[in-house]
């Protein structure tokens, strides 16, 4: 079950974050911020090859004893950062990527509306829903 | 029937007494019709002698209060009808009544099934609306008052069936000048009139008009603004009851409506109000008033389409009831709101099945004063496909839901159903494209269609330049005399709609211009054969042919021109009546010149127009020519760079040895 997912855009600073539940906010909201580290290591890393070939699913960031960390980004240097409960069993790399594949979307349907400016923080109720159900879903 | 008489005895304790003498009379109707006095028992428990067009009456002011989408207006035709038939048949004796009702009573029964439907015997109707309904009865307060204890509900404490329709008894009692008293409602009594129904007016001003829109106006009517008193002096017709006034509502309405959407958006878009999103209805009532009162006619409504421009605050609030109808929907659009979305779509976007970018629609949007956020919820729900551009059906549904919300609907959660891209596309706009581009047409104004046609001219223009090389030639040349054409087509039209204002400068001046273009192109065809002529025979060839064509291309364009300068002088003559030049044609042209000397300015801007158009096209031509020169150049470039480094690879091992 997907704990947390954020959208953090070129500059490093979150366009989107919501957490369940909501009392460990905090808490994923550091984790979040750490792992973009570990985005950064990758995507230099596969940066030597032409950009093309980059993928744009970067995998498991980092694993903790609670719940592991993946990572996504996209050709214009925005991150989705998701976080995933442990103890639930273990959600396969396909669905992780299909999780991913969803939120690319969303965020481009976001990006297409002409009222919304980029680097403004989302408040699109089409991507809030379709965020709730993917956090709900795996539960 | 029974255990319902029971009932009814048991909670209305003041109506005990009737229900002894009412149980026969409800049991003879019983057995009169058995399905209709099914219909009639499940909506009438009562003990009381009602005729079936009270019961009619009664149940759909039960209906309404319970806030119960209302049926057509050909029930309420029907009722009315049966309503007034039984009236006047009836009298005091139930079996009359029965034989009446037996009459009457399949067809109420056909109506009522393919009506709405009313609420059973358990529903309560909702405090406010019986309020205000009875107020509307005008009868003094205390009376009310009375009533409401006579009925029962103080008792129980809400208005159920039994107690609304003894209290609607009670209300046609005391309307009729009796006491207030139990006994005065077991006879016969006519109907209670209620007043509040403001549209009224409205209505009985255009009696005549009948448009499909039944539906709606009993709608308008009976829905939420219906029970709600109207302070002003026009309680003229109050005579009629509410079922009979939906009769004559219909054609009425249309009037009101066509009225009504017309300003709506335009006063939202353009003057930028702040409304009361709260939305008293009272306002709304007074405003249809005024409509009412003002104008009866369809007079206004051409011009103030036309003016498109700042409406009075109170007419912009009435759409709302013309949004809100049509089964409870306010999120259907009706023709006058359609057409006018059409209108702006193309004021945006000339091409009606192409789109309008998003950029371009934000700014649009943007002057409905509406906060970013809602406006970016508004596209989201209105771009089904997510391209950030808006089709026509796309862009209805978003001017539509910004009309809305400026009205004080809150936004829904998902596009409705009616709002739609499909929906509207197979609803309204195929059949409406080809009326909607003629009204287009005869509405916007002919300056403007201009120079849109001038620029789509243009455009298809500069899509052709983007040919090879030696087509690029023959193409411009024809565009040449394309362009001079389009000119001169642009010209009659100018011409023709403003020839009394500006006879003088206009047709002398393109007459001498285009030959020299033609001149032009003609030098410049020939310059480019050059470089072609070394490729390859067949091009010179090709490139000869359509140069000679052109003398004779170039030569009838002159000839149309000077046809068409011809009536135009013509007019200018009867304009003038001391113009020298009479009736030649060609020598027109340097002799019309000294008689334009009146009205010098307006036309000289025009000329000014029209030269800076001929330069940049001009210009355009230049440069699509410079573009395909440079582009062969490259070609040429290409194929030495490929000869060079061949020979670069043939000699690299020999230095590399």
């Amino acid at each position: 079950m997907a704990v947390c997912i954020a959208v953090i855009a070129k500059e490093n600073y979150p366009l989107y974050i919501r957490s369940i539940p909501a009392e460990q906010e905090l808490k994923f909201h550091y984790t979040v911020h750490t792992s973009l580290d570990v985005v950064d290591e990758k995507v230099s890393a596969m940066g030597k090859a032409l950009v093309d070939q980059r993928e744009l699913y970067l995998g498991l960031l980092y694993p903790t004893e609670d719940y592991k960390v993946y990572g996504y980004v996209t050709n214009s240097k925005v991150k989705f950062v998701m976080v995933v409960d442990s103890s639930n069993t273990a959600l396969r790399d396909n669905e992780i990527r299909s999780m991913f594949r969803k939120l690319h979307n969303s965020y481009t349907d976001v990006m297409c509306n002409p009222f919304y400016n980029p680097g403004d923080r989302i408040h699109s109720r089409a991507f809030d829903n379709m965020v709730t159900s993917m956090m709900v879903q795996v539960c | 029937m029974e255990p319902g008489a029971a009932a009814a005895v048991g909670t209305a304790g003041a109506v005990g007494a009737a229900a002894s003498a009412g149980a026969p009379a409800a049991a003879a109707a019983a057995a009169a019709g058995a399905s209709a006095a099914a219909v009639s028992a499940s909506y009438c428990p009562l003990p009381l002698p009602l005729s079936d067009g009270e019961q009619q009456c009664y149940s759909e002011l039960f209906a309404r209060c319970c806030c119960a989408p209302a049926t057509s207006s050909s029930f309420f035709s029907s009722s009315s009808s049966s309503s007034s038939s039984s009236s006047s048949s009836s009298s005091s004796s139930s079996s009359s009544s029965s034989s009446s009702s037996s009459a009457g009573h399949p067809q109420p029964a056909a109506e009522l099934g393919r009506g709405a439907s009313l609420p059973g015997p358990a529903a309560t109707a909702g405090a406010n609306q019986v309020g205000d309904l009875f107020r509307a009865s005008q009868l003094p307060a205390e009376t009310l008052h009375q009533i409401t204890e006579l009925c029962g509900a103080k008792r129980v404490g809400y208005f159920g069936l039994t107690q609304f329709y003894v209290a609607l008894k009670l209300i046609a009692a005391a309307q009729s000048g009796l006491p207030v008293q139990v006994e005065s409602i077991k006879c016969e009594l006519p109907l209670p009139q209620f007043m509040a129904l403001k549209n009224d007016e409205i209505r009985y001003s255009n009696p005549t008009e009948l448009h499909g829109m039944k539906c709606q106006i009993p709608y308008v009517t009976m829905e939420k603004n219906s029970f709600k008193r109207v302070d002003d002096g026009e309680k003229q017709q109050e005579k009629m009851s509410p079922i009979m006034s939906p009769v004559s509502s219909p054609p009425s309405s249309p009037s009101s409506y066509q009225r009504v959407p017309l300003t709506y958006g335009y006063g939202k878009l353009r003057s930028g109000m702040d409304q009361m999103h709260a939305a008293p209805y009272e306002t709304r009532q007074h405003t249809l008033q005024q409509e009412g009162s003002t104008s009866g006619s369809h007079g206004p409504k051409p011009t103030r389409r036309q003016t498109s421009l700042i409406q009075s605050l109170s007419v912009e609030r009435e759409p709302q009831e013309s949004n809100s109808n049509y089964p409870d929907d306010p999120w259907r659009i009706t023709e006058e709101q359609r057409e006018y979305y059409i209108n702006q779509f193309k004021s945006l976007q000339p091409d009606l099945s192409s789109f309008i970018s998003g950029s371009l629609a934000k700014n649009f949007f943007t002057k409905s004063k509406l906060t970013i956020p809602e406006l970016s919820y508004i596209w989201e729900l209105s771009d089904v496909d997510c391209d950030g551009a808006l089709t026509l059906p796309e862009f209805c549904a978003a001017f539509h839901l910004i009309v809305a919300r400026k009205n004080g609907y809150p936004l829904p959660e998902s596009l409705p159903q009616t709002l739609q891209p499909d929906y509207l596309q197979t609803a309204f706009l195929k059949p409406k494209w080809d009326c909607a581009l003629f009204d287009s047409y005869s509405e916007s104004m002919p300056v403007n269609q201009q120079p849109r046609d001038l620029n789509r001219i243009e455009s298809s223009i500069k899509e052709k330049t983007d040919l090879t090389a030696p087509a690029q030639d023959v193409n411009i040349d024809d565009k040449q005399a394309l362009k001079i054409s389009s000119v001169d087509e642009a010209m009659p039209k100018d011409l023709s709609v403003d020839t009394a204002a500006k006879p003088g400068l206009l047709p002398p001046p393109p007459a001498l211009p285009p030959r020299p273009l033609m001149s032009q192109t003609e030098q410049v065809s020939e310059i480019e054969l050059h470089p072609q002529l070394t490729r390859t025979p067949s091009q010179t060839e090709e490139s000869g042919s359509p140069v000679k064509k052109d003398l004779p291309h170039t030569q009838p364009p002159s000839k149309p021109i000077r046809r068409k300068f011809r009536p135009e002088n013509q007019v200018m003559e009867n304009q003038e009546p001391s113009s020298v030049s009479g009736t030649s044609s060609v020598p027109t042209v340097p002799t019309v010149k000294p008689h334009a000397s009146i009205q010098k300015q307006s036309s000289k801007q025009k000329k000014a127009i029209q030269t800076a158009i001929r330069k940049n096209k001009e210009a355009n031509a230049v440069l699509a020519r410079l573009n395909s020169e440079l582009q062969q150049q490259l070609k040429e470039v290409h194929q030495e760079r490929i000869a060079l480094e061949n020979q670069l690879e043939q000699l690299r091992p020999v230095t590399v040895l």
